[in-house]
């Protein structure tokens, strides 16, 4: 099984169009070209398709990273399975 | 996300093929990766690969444009991967936030500069009538009312100047009521309560819908509730990025779209074909005999009993119904025949194929038996093998994966937009009879000497009249649905057809066709353009149950007599060849008309109308209701 970091790193490279090796936990909108706001909505939404959570608003937007937005995930699971 | 590994090697063989110039077998594993994990991730990947490879790639093109109340565009990120699958090219265009009113009213905003073929009105009540919303127990009953008018008439004027400005299809959102109404029990107690107020608007908007051409409802009230209103809002979406729908039903809105969407474009089934062991019953005929399968009213029976019912609505729109089974026949016809559970008989089936043929060749056989192509067929069936044969060998065919359980199958045959249609007409309810018609006559045509003989003993009525607000809805489908004996394939919406008849220089004809064994119905439609001296035939075209009956002749003799009349010297008529209107080429050749110029794109073709040797045939009886001008 892909861990939470890779499967998010595999959304984020459909959804920015960059191959997923070129993408790291500081990969950030300073770094990705594509990250706008719409491409936020987008990374979003198929995070919490693919994984069966929901963001709150503070995570939407705190997540400027990939590693943060996989941490935020990570967070999400956990307490959903309590 | 055991799945992980395959969709990431699907993904990389997808660039492969693409790098590799291989474009429709890397269109079809988008296809599979799509089916396998649909959702924004994916549709963000197809996306960027069916910008590098359109151009490789036979698309249906179509531009939609949706005016809105709120963020759509993750909906239409889905919508676009969704109508890739279906073969469609989305273009899509979308406008501002709230500014659907002006946008229609100004003649020369972006909608209209945009020329859509289709206009999506998505509107909620909280921004169509916001009074109704959130501010509704503060409202007098007058006021209520009020508000709920003023939202009818706004939306009736906005139609009527649309209308003027386009013959676009309009498709407009329903409202749905609030889940948590202001005044709690108490409001479903009064019609004028907010749910009732909210509901009198929507049957306000059906009727609005119904007084237009090409205006359509797409009843959102029952979308969500057969989601769960619950679920299917997200307030932080909402407040966040003005996105009231959750993530988990972006796509489920997106579905909704494409029911409009692929009959509009005419990518629809003409035909259904199914299996019989595990797909019409449970287990197999051939070895658990007429009284071991399982069909009939009461649990496992009942679910096969629901997918028979889902069949017969799909017959009463239209869609024919065909067998493909690998099966001894007898053992078949038998429970198709007595099997008392059966809602389904073999009357309500067009074709049969119940053999031991690979199913890929058994459709071929099916699609020329009832005169349409491969690529109108939808295939059900319950084996992933068979499915997966078909797909391979007749990528063309629509091929439905039925769910595991049983239970899922009439919903998911009731879900493919591919059986939608936006209006039904007569000929449509009773297309199966009419097959059923067919076969005596193929059968009799068999036992005569000569071809004349046939066609007396036929005694063939045909009634032709100028196109009305009767035959509109059938003569604009029979545009957009006939391919083969079509001698321009020129398509048109109703609202076309509907400004041309309003022309003196144009002239719509229909023709009806009826004989010993049974109506056809509407089953011809022409269209002459005058052009001084001369008569141009814009369209030609008949369905492909009557060709080879002289019918045809008789309507060209119909078009030349009255162009003559009207006092135009030549009739001219154009070939243009597409890959399914071979049948069609040589018609102008034998009629007496002239070749004129041709090339790679088609043929011009004139008759002199002053020694026209062109005639009805002695054998049809001809009644022609002149409609006034023509």
């Amino acid at each position: 099984m892909n861990s939470t970091f890779q499967q998010v790193q595999a959304i984020a490279s459909d959804i920015f169009g960059v191959p997923a090796g070129t993408i790291t936990a500081d990969s950030s909108p300073e770094t990705i070209e594509n990250w706008d706001s719409m491409q936020h909505l987008n990374l979003v939404l198929a995070i919490e398709e693919r994984f069966g959570v929901q963001l709150a608003p503070e995570d939407i937007e705190q997540m400027n990273t990939i590693g943060a937005a996989a941490a935020l995930v990570e967070r999400r699971l956990h307490s959903s399975a309590r | 996300m055991a799945a992980g590994h395959d969709v990431i090697n699907l993904r990389e063989e997808i660039d492969r093929l693409i790098a590799e110039g291989v474009a429709e077998k890397a269109r079809s594993r988008m296809t599979e990766l799509w089916r396998r994990e649909p959702g924004s991730a994916t549709a963000s990947f197809i996306a960027s690969r069916i910008d590098q490879i359109r151009d490789q790639l036979a698309l249906v093109k179509f531009k939609l444009a949706i005016l809105r109340s709120f963020t759509v565009e993750p909906i239409v990120l889905l919508l676009r991967t969704e109508a890739f699958v279906y073969g469609i090219d989305l273009e899509v265009h979308v406008g501002e936030f709230n500014t659907y009113v002006q946008d229609i009213i100004d003649a020369n905003s972006f909608l209209y500069r945009f020329a859509p073929t289709a206009v999506v009105l998505a509107v909620r009540v909280e921004e169509a009538a916001p009074d109704l919303a959130s501010g509704f127990a503060d409202l007098a009953p007058d006021a209520a009312r009020q508000a709920a008018e003023r939202v009818v008439r706004t939306f009736e004027q906005s139609v009527s100047v649309f209308r003027q400005h386009s013959q676009a299809a309009l498709i407009v959102h329903s409202l749905a009521p609030p889940s948590d109404p202001s005044l709690g029990v108490l409001d479903g107690q009064s019609e004028v309560g907010q749910s009732g107020l909210i509901r009198k608007i929507n049957a306000e908007l059906r009727r609005v819908a119904e007084s237009f051409r090409g205006v359509y409802i797409l009843d959102y009230e029952s979308l969500v509730a057969r989601h769960g209103s619950q679920r299917w809002h997200d307030e932080r979406k909402w407040l966040m990025a003005r996105l009231p729908i959750s993530a988990d039903h972006l796509l489920p809105m997106a579905r909704e779209w494409m029911r409009f969407l692929v009959p509009l474009t005419g990518r629809t089934a003409k035909a259904m074909v199914v299996d019989l062991d595990n797909t019409l019953w449970g287990g197999v005929i051939g070895e658990d005999g007429a009284t071991g399968i399982k069909i009939g009213p009461e649990y496992p029976g009942a679910a096969y009993q629901a997918l028979h019912r889902a069949l017969l609505d799909l017959s009463c729109r239209g869609v024919l119904l065909a067998i493909c089974s690998k099966n001894n026949l007898d053992d078949a016809m038998e429970a198709l025949e007595k099997h008392p559970g059966m809602l389904l008989r073999p009357k309500h089936f067009a074709a049969l194929r119940i053999n031991w043929t690979d199913k890929a060749q058994n459709l071929r056989e099916i699609a020329q038996e009832l005169n349409i192509g491969v690529e109108s067929l939808a295939f059900l069936d319950d084996n992933p093998f068979e499915r997966e044969q078909v797909r391979s060998v007749l990528p063309e065919v629509i091929v439905i994966d039925l769910p595991k359980n049983p239970l899922e199958y009439a919903a998911a045959v009731r879900d493919c937009p591919v059986f939608e249609r936006l209006t039904l007409s007569a000929e449509d309810q009773q297309r199966t009879a009419m097959y059923a018609e067919q076969r005596q006559r193929t059968h009799v045509e068999q036992t005569f000497q000569s071809k004349e003989d046939f066609f007396r003993f036929l005694e063939q009525e045909a009634e032709l009249e100028a196109v009305s607000d009767l035959t509109l809805a059938r003569v604009a489908q029979l545009t957009q649905k006939t391919n083969q004996f079509n001698l321009t394939t020129r398509r048109y919406t109703e609202q076309q057809i509907a400004e041309m008849a309003k022309r003196p220089d144009w002239h719509i004809f229909s023709i009806r066709v009826k004989d010993r064994f049974g109506d056809h119905g509407l089953v011809g439609v022409a269209i002459a353009h005058d052009l001084g001296e001369q008569c141009e035939v814009d369209t030609f075209l008949l369905s492909c149950r009557v060709i080879g009956r002289t019918v045809e002749t008789a309507l060209l003799a119909h078009i030349a007599r009255s162009a003559a009349e009207r006092g135009c010297k030549r009739l001219v008529g154009r070939f243009l060849p597409t890959r399914k209107n071979a049948p069609a080429r040589d018609f102008y050749e034998q009629h007496g008309f002239q070749r004129q110029e041709g090339n790679g794109t088609g043929s011009l073709w004139a008759l002199d109308l002053n020694n026209s040797p062109l005639r009805s045939p002695e054998w049809i009886k001809l009644k022609v209701h002149d409609g006034g001008k023509n």
